[in-house]
C-alpha cells in the first residue's frame, strides 16, 4: 500500500458566511508518486481545492492532512516546503530579475546556504532544460519557458507535491507539451506526486487516476479510462471527452463492436482490427 | 468589409540596434464576410498583424487596407475613429480591461466615445446583452463581482456595442471550461452568420480552425508561410510540423488508420458520426474481400 501523502477529511469551504459553499464534505487522498489529475466546469471548486493544500485558504469544516500533518496556521510554513504550486499565468509568478534570482528567491526566503542554492539552480534549471538560461531576464522568455522556470523555482525547495493549477492553459501547443514532458520526467526522477488541475484532456489521459468535480463536490474517482466510460454523463455536467471516446461512441453506434475503452489511437485502431477479422 | 495586406512588414524599434522585423512582406487578401482563422506559434506575427487591422500600428512598408481605409508608413485615414468604429477587437483575455462601475457602462463606453446618442446606447446595451448571453439582471452588478466567463462576455459585449463590420478575435475562449468555450464560439458563429460580419480568428487550435473558419493563414516568423481552405491547408502534416504546428487529430487518426487498413479515407472536415460510418464501409468491404 502507498504511503498516503494528500488527505481531505469532509472538508466544506465557503469565502464568508453569507456565500455559498464552494467545497462541500469533501473526502478523499492522493498517495506518494500518484500522477492525479483534477477536472471540473469553473467554479466546481477544483482550484479552492490546490489553494487549500497549501494554506492559501483554510476550510470551515474538515480536515486536511498533508504527509501527516494538519493544515493550520501553525503548520504553514513547513507545510509549503512539502507542497509547490505552478498557477496558470506566467506573467505572475517571477520576482528575480534574471532566471536564476527568481529560482534563488524561494530558498532564500527559506534560508538556504549558498553553496547548496548555487548547486540547487543548476539541478533544478537543468531538469527543466533551462539551464542555458539562467541570466536571461524573464520578460525575454516565451510564456512556455517561464512556466518551466516556474516549476524549478518549485522544485528548488524539494517539494514532495507538486500541483499544477492550469498551467498549461495560457500555452501554445508546443509549450504544452514541453511543460508536460518535463514535469513528468521530474516526477519520475523525484517520486514526486503530481496534481495536475486542468482542461486539457491529453493532460488527463496521462494521469492515474482522475477525480471529478461538479458544483463543489466529488463527482467520480476513477482510472481516466474509466471516467471517459461515462460519456454522456459527463457531457451533462459540462465536460468534454476525447476524440479517441467520441470516435469509439460513433463506432458503437454505427455497429462496430468496440470492447475496451481506448484512451489513444493505438488503442482504438487495435480494437478495429480485431472487430475487423470478425467481421 | 474586404481587407488586404500588400507587401506589408513591420519592423519594431527601428533604426535601433534592437531593430525586430515581427511581420515580414505580408500579402493576403480576406473577402468580406468570410471568417478566417489565423494560426502561428508564439512569436510569429500574430499580435502585430492584429494591431494593423484597427490602425494601432501602422506598416512600416506596404500597404493595408481595410475596405476604404489605407493604412501605409505615412499615410492614415483621417477618419481613424470610424475605422476603430469598424473593426471590433477582442483581445486575449478581454475581460482583464473591464473598469467601469457597473456592467451597463462597461459595455457603453465605446458607443459613448462614438457619440451614439443615449436612447441608442440604451436600445444597443439590451440586444447586445442579450446576444452575449448574459442575464439582465446583471447589468446594474459591478463587472468585478461576476464569475471569469461572464467578465470575459460583459468585454466582449463591450465590443460589440460599437457594431462593428470586422470582428477580431485573439484566443477568444482562452481559460474558459469545455462548456464556456463551446458557447462562446457558437456565440461568434451565429453572429458571424446572422450580420454577415468578417471574423477574423487567431488561434492555437487546429480543431477551432477545422470546425469554424472557411480559410486560414498559417504564420511563421512574420511571413504567411501557408493559405487556404482548412481541409486542404490543415492536413500537410509535414510542412505544419516543419513550424512546430500539428494537424487536426482528426487527421491523425485517419492517418494512422489508413496506414494501418491500407485504405485511404478522405478528410472533409467529417463529425465523427460521418467518420464511423466510413470506417464501417472499410471494414465491411474488407471483410467481403477475404
Amino acid at each position: 500500500m502507498r504511503h498516503k501523502i494528500v488527505e481531505f477529511r469532509h472538508v466544506s469551504f465557503r469565502y464568508g458566511e453569507e456565500h455559498p459553499w464552494v467545497l462541500k464534505n469533501c473526502s478523499f487522498a492522493i498517495y506518494e508518486n500518484e500522477a492525479i489529475a483534477i477536472i471540473g466546469h469553473n467554479g466546481s471548486g477544483k482550484s479552492t481545492i490546490a489553494k487549500l493544500m497549501n494554506g492559501l485558504l483554510f476550510p470551515q469544516e474538515g480536515e486536511i492532512v498533508i504527509n501527516g500533518r494538519s493544515v493550520t496556521q501553525d503548520s504553514i510554513w513547513d507545510i509549503r516546503k512539502d507542497v509547490g504550486m505552478v498557477f496558470q499565468n506566467p506573467d505572475n509568478q517571477f520576482v528575480g530579475t534574471t532566471v536564476q534570482d527568481d529560482v534563488a528567491f524561494g530558498m532564500e526566503n527559506r534560508g538556504i546556504e549558498r553553496d547548496e542554492m548555487v548547486r540547487r539552480i543548476d539541478n533544478t534549471l537543468s531538469a527543466v532544460g533551462m539551464q542555458e538560461y539562467r541570466l536571461t531576464e524573464p520578460h525575454k522568455l516565451s510564456g512556455g519557458q517561464k512556466q518551466r522556470v516556474a516549476v524549478a523555482s518549485v522544485l528548488a525547495i524539494f517539494p514532495q507535491i507538486l500541483i499544477l493549477d492550469e498551467a498549461t492553459a495560457m500555452l501554445d501547443p508546443r509549450g504544452r507539451t514541453d511543460i508536460m514532458k518535463t514535469v513528468t520526467r521530474v516526477q519520475d526522477q523525484r517520486h514526486l506526486s503530481l496534481i495536475t488541475i486542468t482542461h486539457d484532456l491529453q493532460e488527463v489521459v496521462q494521469a492515474e487516476r482522475v477525480i471529478v468535480m461538479n458544483e463543489g463536490a466529488i463527482w467520480d474517482e476513477a482510472a481516466p479510462r474509466d471516467i471517459f466510460a461515462k460519456k454522456a454523463e459527463l457531457r451533462r455536467i459540462g465536460l468534454d471527452i476525447p476524440f479517441v471516446a467520441a470516435l469509439s461512441e460513433e463506432l458503437r453506434k454505427a455497429g462496430i463492436p468496440i470492447n475496451r475503452e481506448a484512451l489513444n489511437h493505438e488503442e482504438l485502431l487495435e480494437e478495429l482490427w480485431t472487430s475487423h477479422s470478425i467481421m | 468589409m474586404d481587407i488586404t495586406f500588400n507587401n506589408v512588414s513591420y519592423i519594431y524599434q527601428k533604426n535601433t540596434p534592437f531593430a525586430h522585423k515581427a511581420i515580414a512582406n505580408l500579402s493576403f487578401y480576406i473577402p468580406s464576410g468570410t471568417f478566417t482563422a489565423v494560426i502561428g506559434h508564439t512569436g510569429s506575427g500574430k499580435s502585430t498583424l492584429i494591431q494593423h487591422l484597427n490602425g494601432l500600428v501602422r506598416p512600416s512598408e506596404g500597404e493595408v487596407m481595410i475596405g476604404n481605409y489605407r493604412l501605409t508608413r505615412d499615410e492614415k485615414p483621417d477618419n481613424m475613429r470610424m475605422l476603430r468604429n469598424r473593426v471590433g477587437v477582442v483581445f486575449q483575455y478581454p475581460e482583464h480591461q473591464l473598469f467601469e462601475e457597473t456592467v451597463k457602462k462597461d459595455i457603453a463606453f465605446g458607443p459613448k466615445n462614438f457619440n451614439v446618442s443615449q436612447d441608442d446606447i440604451e436600445n444597443r446595451v439590451r440586444e447586445i446583452t442579450s446576444q452575449v448571453g448574459l442575464p439582465e439582471e446583471l447589468l446594474g452588478r459591478s463587472p468585478f463581482d461576476l464569475s471569469g466567463g461572464q467578465m470575459r462576455r460583459v468585454a466582449i459585449a463591450g465590443v460589440l456595442a460599437a457594431k462593428p463590420d470586422v470582428l477580431v478575435l485573439d484566443e477568444p475562449t482562452a481559460g474558459l471550461d469545455p462548456r464556456g468555450q463551446h458557447e462562446m464560439m457558437d456565440m461568434f458563429t451565429d453572429m458571424h452568420k446572422q450580420q454577415g460580419l468578417t471574423t477574423i480568428l487567431v488561434t492555437h487550435s487546429m480543431e477551432d480552425a477545422v470546425k469554424y473558419a472557411d480559410h486560414v493563414i498559417i504564420l511563421n516568423e512574420g511571413a504567411k508561410y501557408m493559405e487556404g481552405r482548412p481541409e486542404e491547408v490543415l492536413t500537410q502534416r509535414e510542412a505544419l510540423h516543419h513550424v512546430q504546428l500539428d494537424v487536426p487529430e482528426m487527421v491523425q487518426f485517419i492517418n494512422a488508420f489508413s496506414e494501418k487498413f491500407g485504405q485511404k479515407i478522405p478528410y472533409h472536415r467529417q463529425s465523427e458520426a460521418e467518420l464511423a460510418s466510413e470506417i464501417r464501409q472499410v471494414l465491411k468491404g474488407a471483410g467481403k474481400d477475404e
